[in-house]
């Protein structure tokens, strides 16, 4: 009775993994919530100036992109190889599509003069800047997971193209999976307290 | 064994799992422009559980993970709502 491999038990350790992550943004959501709670005129019309038509696509592209990697997981299950190589390809692809909006977004704030430290922020009000800079400090770190994932996603197609991962054995395309859902789950957070909040 | 009879979600399932995701993200941004005063933040924070619960039970594959992962995914739940609700008595009534 010796199995290669332990499905469940590696799902269990990634999970065990994504609840840190949990904890880690729950920890900024609670700043936001309570700086929210002391500055909500500042937090209000710090929201009004992010841009709503990229943030909305922003969370369709992910939102995407986490059916697609679902997706790839069934194909490889039931062995279409092909269908899921074009999957993870897509996947990936969204995921560079919300970075290069990202980099818009954040090279036409900081044009703006809006950027931690900016003689603009610091000298404006208090409640503008903490908006700011939590900003900065949310989207920046999603934006390192988007990273991570991206490179998890690739790492798993290239698995998936040299026939490592199989309908078999296909734990780390699963994990990745799983991770790239996380970084959804967050965007799921971070749009509307950012983006949305009158 | 268990792990070989492991339910695969059907493509169906998760292209209406994406629709229904598309739709909440469409209601959401649409009810950003009404101002319902107190009840923004809340309407918004419920449709947002509402598409995370729908991306964890089934793009995740929670609801047909064992006991194990389940039970300990709630028990971070409770974490963070601890942790929330601890905080905001203090700032709340300070």
């Amino acid at each position: 009775m010796e199995s290669q491999h332990d499905h469940t038990g590696i799902r269990i350790g990634m999970w065990l993994f994504l609840y840190t992550e949990i904890i880690l943004f729950g920890g900024l959501f609670v700043l936001y919530a309570v700086y929210f709670h002391n500055y909500p005129r500042e937090f209000s019309a710090g929201g009004k100036e992010l841009n709503r038509l990229i943030g909305s696509f922003n969370t369709i592209i992910l939102l995407v992109s986490s059916c697609t990697v679902a997706a790839s997981i069934t194909a490889i299950r039931q062995a279409s190889k092909k269908l899921c190589l074009l999957l993870l390809a897509a996947s990936f692809l969204c995921g560079a599509i919300f970075l290069v909006n990202k980099y818009f977004e954040w090279g036409h704030k900081i044009a703006h003069d809006i950027y931690p430290n900016s003689p603009t922020l610091t000298g404006g009000p208090h409640g503008k800047n903490i908006f700011f800079g939590l900003y900065y400090v949310i989207t920046g770190l999603h934006g390192l997971h988007v990273i991570i994932g991206m490179t998890l996603l690739g790492l798993s197609f290239l698995f998936v193209f040299n026939d490592k991962i199989t309908a078999r054995s296909f734990a780390l395309l699963e994990n990745s999976g799983l991770y790239w859902h996380l970084v959804d789950l967050i965007w799921i957070f971070v749009f509307p307290l950012f983006y949305l909040i009158l | 064994m268990d792990s070989a009879i492991q339910h695969i979600t059907p493509y169906k399932t998760l292209g209406l799992i994406l629709v229904a995701l598309l739709v909440l993200t469409g209601i959401t941004v649409g009810v950003s422009y009404l101002d319902l005063g107190v009840f923004n933040v809340p309407i918004t924070l419920a449709i947002a559980s509402a598409k995370a619960t729908l991306v964890l039970l089934f793009f995740m594959h929670l609801k047909y993970e064992g006991r194990a992962i389940k039970f300990s995914f709630i028990g971070t739940i409770c974490f963070l709502a601890i942790m929330i609700s601890f905080t905001f008595w203090d700032v709340a009534f300070r």
